[in-house]
């Protein structure tokens, strides 16, 4: 088996008021493109500042290409680049300064061939002598990227990266980021926008409270979770039976959750059986937010893990 | 389409293997390059961080010298003005030092961007070293400044240039650590200034800058004595005038023991991660 890009055993973080953390074990596989999801508060942010050395975890232990954050915090810190949540620079320094700066940070002193390349791939070239104070929040947040980037490592954590960005800047962010992962970068991504991790993931951890609740490839999490969505408008009274199966409903319409494509069938027999006639219907996969919605609200999810 | 979508980046490094390699393992390219951001963070700014605290030492000169100067012989045979140029010079050279590492943490700490510093591969000692070094640099820097300003208007002699190098190095140093501590503690602007304001500033200018303690009441002489602020004034101004108020060697010891001290509970902090990685 190969060196994990991530491992986390055990991961206890205790906070005087609140556990932020409640064992998590985790292992993130080189070349991955991995989410990690979670309401605000379920430990996201946490689990990364400990993986990055920004925090120290209670127990467990957490090792990045097999190095240990602390005991080897050196290495492990060399093997990985993380792009911070909070819109975050140094007011004294340009573009170019501030990556110098991040390059020396890691020991590398020649690295202006890797920093010219790295600033004309996110478009930085026309602001790169300018102060970091006069750039735009998407310049900021692409410096960010860059900064996360000097020491070329194998593995890079994003934390929210496009929370505030305009669409266009989040499109070419995203083809940028794919573009890594195909080079054989690990991505580790948080994100609040479900269709980003959908579309980007290959595999998603749930976390709810501190704990794991789902982790499983993104395929596989839609197909078991998720099942067929409908959405009937009614003209007449919803059978009975049907009642635990709807997800939500406004006025006489209403949507329902089936598990397979076959069970729409049944659906529309009874309402027939019920004399209610439909006046309007809809049918879809339910997506990764439908998912999320329902494992945060499943309490045997969080006995499961 | 824009160079951000093409993604034109080479393969950063092959699975697996580590990262661009450092510039010779275990250098202290890292550690320089800390240092050398924080002393590039004053320089930019010296207008305010080096200019600003040399004119306000002028003007205390100035206005003590010329108020209490005819008034005043803090030493015998020594011009008031005079024995004012050291103590002046010590003063600015400890405040700044103490600004130097307490504004450039407390800053970082609020902008979020210290972040920058804790993900790279510095060890803690690192961390130490240069945020001491530049706050000594710059206590320097202030404090050759105001003595060259203010040698213009009262020369004092020069007696025992060594000593003068000595307290002026430890001083800073000293102030330098405590602002370390200070900007670690520190969650706020406010409570870095309490510190300025409450701690360091009466020790400073209870220490000794504008008198010598010897015209003090007994009482008032004693309570000096427990400032460590006192004995670098004192024993800095020694190498000037070949006088002070206490013997320099024992004025020495304080300030060592202040400082290792200082240095020890700093170390310790930025070892335990206290209040910087949660």
């Amino acid at each position: 088996m190969s060196i994990p890009a991530i491992e986390a055993r055990d991961v206890v973080k205790r906070y005087p008021r609140v556990t932020a953390l409640d064992r998590v074990s985790l292992r993130i596989e080189p070349g991955e493109f991995f989410g990690l999801l979670g309401p605000n508060g379920a430990g996201k942010t946490t689990l990364i500042s400990i993986v990055a050395g920004l925090a120290r975890a209670t127990s467990g232990r957490v090792t990045v290409m097999g190095h240990d954050v602390v005991s080897d915090y050196r290495t492990a810190r060399r093997c990985l680049g993380v792009v911070p949540q909070e819109l975050v620079f140094d007011p004294f320094f340009t573009v170019r300064e501030t990556l110098r700066i991040q390059s020396g940070y890691f020991g590398l002193t020649r690295n202006d061939d890797w920093i010219d390349e790295v600033i004309a791939n996110l478009d930085l070239g026309a602001k790169a002598d300018a102060n970091m104070r006069s750039l735009s929040g998407g310049m900021k947040r692409r410096v960010l990227v860059a900064q996360a980037l000097v020491h070329r490592p194998p593995v890079i954590v994003l934390d929210e990266p496009t929370a505030g960005v305009d669409v266009e800047l989040r499109q070419g962010l995203w083809a940028f980021v794919g573009r890594l992962n195909k080079d054989g970068h690990t991505i580790v991504l948080t994100t609040h926008y479900l269709e980003e991790a959908q579309q980007m993931c290959e595999r998603i951890a749930m976390l709810k409270a501190g704990r794991i609740v789902a982790m499983e490839p993104t395929r596989e999490l839609l197909a078991r979770l998720s099942g067929v969505k409908m959405a009937l408008k009614l003209r007449g009274p919803l059978p009975p039976a049907l009642a635990p199966q709807v997800v939500e409903q406004s006025g006489d319409r209403y949507v329902l959750k089936v598990a397979q494509p076959a069970d729409v069938e049944s659906v529309l027999a009874a309402c027939r059986t019920a004399g209610s006639q439909i006046d309007d219907i809809e049918v879809g996969h339910s997506d990764l937010e439908d998912v999320f919605l329902q494992v945060m609200s499943d309490p045997a999810q969080k006995r499961a893990a | 389409m824009n160079r951000i979508e093409q993604g034109a980046l080479a393969p950063a490094s092959p699975l697996g293997a580590l990262p661009a390699t450092p510039d010779g393992a275990g250098s202290l390219v890292g550690f320089r390059t800390l240092l050398y951001k924080e002393m590039l963070r004053f320089w930019k700014v010296s207008f305010q961080t080096i200019a600003a605290p040399v004119l306000t030492a002028v003007l205390y000169l100035l206005v003590f010298g010329h108020v209490l100067g005819q008034r005043l012989q803090a030493f015998a045979g020594v011009d008031y003005s005079a024995f004012l140029v050291p103590g002046l010079v010590m003063m600015s050279l400890l405040q700044n030092a103490f600004a130097n590492s307490s504004s450039s943490l407390i800053q970082s700490k609020l902008m979020g961007n210290l972040v920058f510093v804790l993900l790279p591969p510095l060890s803690h000692l690192e961390f130490f070293a240069a945020y001491a070094l530049s706050s000594i640099l710059r206590g320097l820097l202030v404090g050759l400044g105001v003595f060259l300003v203010t040698a213009c208007l009262a020369l004092p002699p020069v007696n025992a240039p060594v000593w003068i190098v000595v307290f002026g190095l430890l001083g800073a140093a000293l102030l330098g650590v405590l602002g370390i501590i200070a900007g670690i503690v520190s969650d706020k602007f406010d409570q870095l200034a309490a510190f300025q304001n409450f701690i360091i500033m009466p020790a400073t200018f209870l220490s000794g800058v504008f008198y010598s303690v010897h015209g003090l009441a007994p009482f008032w002489q004693w309570l000096s004595r427990l400032n460590p602020f006192f004995y670098m004034i004192d024993g800095f101004r020694y190498g000037f005038f070949a006088q002070s108020d206490v013997d320099p060697r024992v004025s020495l010891a304080v300030v060592c023991g202040s400082l290792v001290l200082a240095a020890t509970v700093a170390i310790r902090m930025l070892a335990s991660g206290y209040k910087l990685r949660g």
